[in-house]
């Protein structure tokens, strides 16, 4: 244990989310996990081992580790994203359990919205079903840059290496229209342990990595954009005492690219140009900051800058306009009108929409344009074209995955509505 | 080439100060709920990260069930002291005696839950409109599915199978009049994280999470305090121990650990060899197999 202890300061920070259908076994996949990387705590173990007693439950069910909520509990399922967190020496992780339940896709939207990586789980007896698909597009709309297929149960179909291949290929065929670089296969039983953490004894014609070393040695450094520099302007900081009487500081995350003091800068919505003076995380001054710090900086210009602007790089714009076209995720019972207003957050930005068009709502299961009746129910995904406001600065999300989303807004109920992906 | 590349810690704070400016924001009484535990103080210490060079723009409440660690109270003094922070105080002992609620009886009596009540009637109180805890996912499964901008309904309520989806960081904190919101700026931080950022940042914290020697008597397996609020059984006997303490709570219900530990890290070696949970030492939790459920419905923390 002691390289817990002295080896923090090397350690980084993975996020993953899990999807599957029903019964897939993800949570018993999480529950092994946490089990076999021992982060599984005495307590937690003995209250699971209660409670699967009292359900009559003849194995220790490791599902019950993450199904939180009483409802879940008593139903079997799970219902709303549950957070988990383990760490092994190398890697933090943060885990986004996400319930493969149709009529909760929204919550795997919003679990895979963070996510580096996806687990997508495929029962070995079933193959592909389009829930497979659906959770696949979601990853690839979601813009996440890792996907992990776990062929699982395959201690169903007797570790045979022809059923995975078959569903590999599948797979494999069905991948090639979605947007993912980096999709990864592995045959394990997440309730006997193979290939989870332990390599399996009996699959030996696969050569490949555990899900954990997976997990442990993926390269993420990458995923942020470190290129196009933008800092949505969050607070402006004004201390007004002796000491500090004239810092101006703008508050903010960097969404985006590396800032260095003494970078020219370019300001939005004003157009104004002014050179970074000094950039401070804290009590600390800083050379530069990057995605995805919070910082604040100063600039050597009095310019007018509030909250909902954006500091960006002079060379390299992002896009302004008012008509924004997104791929858009629908949340509501309550579906998306046409010609409808609502309000609308774009980082740290408010302002309010009309849905001009509903371009085509998506079918999930073909990754086509659906016929007919374009209007969005609840977790239906389409492309529609919005009108704001006020002008909004973004990139497109697959390059950028902070400027480039969205959220909607019901103004009567004040509901999160939908998410928007600009395309 | 430079590798731009943040350790777990640091993304966590990133994160962190992000949503705490977002509260600012986007509210227009946010108020940090301040116990004097770990998690309230690393709250405070990122406030003043996210602000800095301007003074932290929260007012600081603690909800005082008069069962306290005096440690942690002459803690929380010194540090508003300090920060020059404004402290407002919500006291259940006020509740009792206005007839709010009704003290609990019996060897097990807590007022763990009572301070359910006087949390709402301080926030509709100081018309608070934002109330920023230190709670993390990792602590219960029920907080596991909490937001990181969690909604209160007019009573306080908490509807979990309701939640509004949070996407990437943008937080939606609009409401209705007379309803609130909570905010939990380290929801992602495990008590391991938190331990290794007090060390990292080098943040004072209470003494009585250090070995110290103290008078305690066992119940259920679990080491207590031994004080003035608490109903001792015939057959428990207290006696001087070396202990320290994993949580601070209400000194009814917070367990001591068994621990040499007198430095932070030996604090850290010790949370990461340990095998029962953070909560595990706190009898509020051990009710019911939902107990953080029910009263996270109710309106607590």
């Amino acid at each position: 244990m002691k390289e817990e202890t002295s080896g923090y300061l090397d350690m980084d920070l993975l996020r993953f989310t899990t999807a599957g259908s029903v019964d897939d076994g993800k949570s018993t996949l999480i529950g092994r996990l946490l089990y076999d990387t021992k982060q599984i705590f005495e307590d937690q173990m003995e209250a699971v081992q209660q409670a699967s007693a009292k359900r009559g439950n003849g194995e220790v069910d490791l599902s019950l580790l993450t199904d939180g909520l009483r409802a879940e509990r008593e139903q079997g399922i799970t219902i709303d994203v549950a957070y988990r967190y383990f760490a092994t020496p190398r890697r933090k992780f943060i885990i986004a359990d996400t319930p493969g339940h149709i009529q909760y896709t929204r919550n795997m939207v919003t679990g895979a919205s963070t996510a580096n990586l996806a687990i997508i789980l495929v029962d070995a007896r079933r193959g592909i079903l389009e829930q497979t698909r659906r959770h696949s597009f979601i990853a690839s709309l979601l813009g996440i840059p890792h996907v992990v297929f776990c062929i699982n149960k395959m201690d169903l179909v007797d570790y045979d290496q022809a059923t995975f291949e078959r569903i590999k290929r599948e797979l494999d065929d069905f991948s090639s229209r979605l947007e993912v670089h980096d999709i990864r296969f592995i045959p394990i039983s997440a309730l006997k342990g193979d290939n989870v953490v332990t390599r399996s004894k009996v699959m030996d014609w696969y050569q490949g990595p555990t899900l954990m070393y997976l997990l442990e040695s993926i390269h993420i450094a990458g995923d942020h954009n470190h290129v196009d520099r933008r800092f949505p302007v969050q607070q402006v900081i004004r201390p007004m005492t002796t000491e500090y009487h004239d810092y101006r500081g703008f508050a903010g995350r960097v969404a985006g690219g590396v800032f260095r003091v003494g970078d020219k800068v370019h300001v939005l919505p004003s157009g104004f140009e002014s050179t970074i003076k000094s950039i401070n995380i804290g009590e600390h001054d800083v050379e530069e900051c990057f995605a995805p710090q919070s910082a604040s900086m100063t600039l050597t210009d009095e310019i007018d800058i509030s909250r909902g602007d954006m500091i960006v790089g002079t060379n390299n714009l992002p896009e302004t306009s008012q008509d924004v076209e997104v791929m858009l995720c629908w949340f509501n019972e309550r579906p998306l009108q046409a010609g409808g207003k609502y309000a609308i957050k774009h980082n740290t930005r408010d302002a309010r929409c009309m849905v001009k068009e509903v371009m085509y709502r998506m079918d999930i299961s073909t990754l086509r344009k659906a016929d007919g009746d374009p209007t969005l129910k609840m977790n239906d995904i389409g492309r529609v074209m919005l009108r704001t406001t006020v002008p909004l600065h973004f990139d497109k999300y697959q390059r950028n995955r902070y400027t480039g989303s969205l959220i909607l807004i019901d103004e009567a109920t004040n509901e999160t509505v939908a998410a928007g992906m600009i395309v | 080439m430079h590798s731009y590349r943040l350790t777990h810690l640091k993304e966590l704070e990133s994160e962190s100060m992000h949503i705490l400016r977002e509260v600012a924001a986007q509210f227009d009484n946010p108020t940090l709920l301040f116990s004097g535990g770990k998690d309230s103080i690393v709250c405070f210490h990122l406030a003043r990260k996210a602000f800095h060079p301007a003074k932290v723009p929260f007012n600081l409440l603690h909800v005082d069930t008069g069962h306290n660690f005096e440690e942690a109270i002459t803690f929380r003094d010194m540090l508003v002291k300090e920060y020059g922070a404004n402290l407002l105080v919500g006291s259940v002992q006020e509740s009792i005696d206005t007839g709010r609620v009704q003290e609990e009886t019996g060897f097990y009596a807590s007022r763990n839950k009572l301070q359910t009540v006087t949390l709402l009637d301080s926030l509709e109180k100081f018309k608070v409109d934002c109330a920023i805890g230190g709670g993390r996912r990792d602590e219960e499964k029920a907080r596991a599915k909490e937001r990181v901008f969690s909604h209160r309904d007019e009573f306080g309520q908490w509807d979990p199978k309701n939640q509004r989806p949070e996407l990437w960081n943008i937080y939606n904190g609009r409401k209705r009049p007379g309803e609130h919101f909570r905010a939990f700026p380290i929801s992602n931080w495990t008590e391991m994280d938190v331990w290794q950022y007090i060390l990292l940042e080098n943040i004072p914290i209470p003494n009585i999470y250090f070995s110290h020697e103290r008078e305690v008597f066992e119940r259920d397996g679990v080491l207590y305090a031994n004080s003035s609020f608490m109903r001792l059984k015939p057959e428990e006997k207290p006696f001087m121990k070396r202990v320290r303490f994993r949580t601070i709570g209400d000194m009814s219900c917070t367990g001591a650990v068994d621990s040499p530990a007198s430095t932070l890290e030996e604090i850290i070696e010790e949370v990461a060899s340990t095998r029962t949970t953070e909560r595990g030492t706190r009898m509020d939790d051990k009710r019911s197999e939902a107990a953080m459920e029910d009263r996270k419905k109710e309106g607590y923390f």
